[in-house]
């Protein structure tokens, strides 16, 4: 179903030694802006898939490569873009949609679906040789010493970024200490953001309609003038922890102090919490319970949304955020009760039952 | 960078190493030395617990309770009862992956 995406114009369509569809390198328009829409909407990102099976990318033969990765299109595309002036053949697993890293912490891109996959696309047949590239990173799930036993084929690791394959290949592959490792720079982590500033503006709808009731509220109804003048801080506020813990955070991460993510959030929530509460010169923000509720109520927003950023990363491990969890669960549900007695305050104080 | 100290589960046992250096091959952390004949542990706090290098040890060397450090699945699975997971099947919208 997805294949006829590939723009195919010129090329011969088939590989006639094994009748499998040839992909081209090169990315097309529509391939980027895709990867664009993968970066941007989880809804398009679950459901960019490619059928697993086998695909050449150039001319190959018998004796070419065998190159193995996840049916998430991106990944795929991302494998055949390096392969440009290569021979090769690319094996895909079905992960469900799910990019190779993930995967095979979940065992789809693993030991038993690579057997089927080898079986089922004859690869054998294919090629004469008896090996099969496999991106590092999808180790986790796969048994290289099993499926040896049980097909033939013996397990290379690649590098871990496609990127490095055209440099791994001519070496003879052979990978360096530098494409074994992950790495996460300022780009990596950038693009990776959106993903947690997009799911994070649900939660956001929601608190700005808190704030509307909450600040409309008078004893009179809820009144449209007094939720604009006095949520508008709160709305500010808001919108500047949910940057802290999805966008500052994550761009400052090696540079911040702490090595709990719940920790750096706080401290980035904390100082852009600070900072507006004392430079925005709103009335309702002179009230010292309103001050008290932001100035815990925001950092420990940030806090929670910096902690989702972990899944992100590929240098976190389960051990060290159930750590964080078994601290941080209680102090943001204890910061959640404390602020909302804040406000309650905040309340009273305005309806001038408090004095 | 670097995660939390003195957290991680990876256990690697030097009788049964063969120093083949499987593990150097697959730990995406340089968390593995080849020291002399066998492997060594060179930084425990560096290790993710992927998995990866228990997964390819042929002889059963290295043990660690692997799973996915993404504090998203690991709520979900206290909600839902149950291993941490990920909703990244399309089930939910996380962020994870």
């Amino acid at each position: 179903m997805a294949v006829e995406l590939f723009d195919l114009r010129g090329a011969g369509n088939t590989n006639a030694t094994a009748n499998v569809l040839t992909v081209p390198a090169r990315w097309s328009r529509r391939d980027r802006l895709d990867r664009l829409k993968c970066r941007l909407f989880n809804s398009f990102r679950m459901h960019y898939t490619v059928d697993p099976g086998i695909y050449a990318v150039g001319a190959p033969d018998r004796a070419s490569p065998v190159l193995v990765t996840a049916n998430y299109k991106l990944s795929f595309n991302l494998l055949r873009r390096e392969l440009a002036g290569f021979q090769a053949w690319i094996v895909v697993l079905d992960t469900r949609g799910i990019n190779v890293w993930c995967a095979a912490g979940k065992g789809t891109f693993g030991t038993e679906e690579l057997i089927r996959r080898i079986r089922s696309s004859r690869l054998a047949e294919v090629v004469e040789h008896r090996s099969i590239i496999l991106p590092q990173l999808g180790a986790p799930g796969v048994e290289a010493h099993s499926v040896k036993e049980r097909t033939g084929f013996s397990v290379e690791y690649g590098p871990v970024y496609a990127v490095d394959l055209p440099a791994y290949l001519r070496r003879g592959r052979k990978a360096t200490a530098e494409m074994r490792a992950v790495r996460f720079g300022f780009r990596e982590r950038l693009e990776l953001t959106p993903m947690e500033i997009v799911p994070a503006l649900k939660g956001f709808a929601i608190f700005l309609a808190a704030v509307f009731v909450l600040f409309g509220l008078q004893p009179s109804g809820i009144l449209f003038h007094s939720a604009l003048r006095n949520g508008l801080p709160a709305a500010i506020l808001g919108a500047a922890a949910l940057l802290s813990g999805t966008l500052l955070t994550p761009l400052l991460l090696p540079w911040i102090p702490f090595r709990a993510f719940a920790l750096k959030g706080l401290l980035v929530g904390a100082v852009t919490t600070a900072a507006l509460v004392f430079l925005i010169p709103a009335p309702a923000l002179q009230s010292v319970y309103l001050k008290a509720f932001s100035l815990i109520f925001f950092p420990a927003a940030s806090s929670y949304l910096a902690l989702q950023f972990t899944g992100s990363t590929p240098f976190t491990g389960i051990s060290g955020v159930r750590r964080e969890l078994k601290f941080g669960l209680p102090l943001y549900i204890v910061a959640g009760a404390i602020a909302s007695a804040f406000v309650i305050f905040y309340k009273l104080e305005e309806w001038g039952i408090l004095s | 960078m670097k995660y939390l100290k003195n957290v991680v589960t990876l256990e690697l046992f030097p009788e049964r190493c063969t120093g083949c250096g499987r593990c150097l091959e697959v730990c995406p952390r340089q968390v593995f030395a080849q020291n002399g004949r066998i492997v060594r542990i060179v930084d425990l706090d560096r290790c993710i617990e992927c998995g990866a290098c228990m997964m390819n040890c042929s002889f059963g060397a290295i043990r660690v309770n692997p799973g996915v450090g993404c504090a998203a699945a690991v709520i979900n699975g206290l909600i839902r009862g149950g291993e941490p997971q990920c909703g990244c099947d399309g089930t939910s919208g996380t962020s994870c992956c």
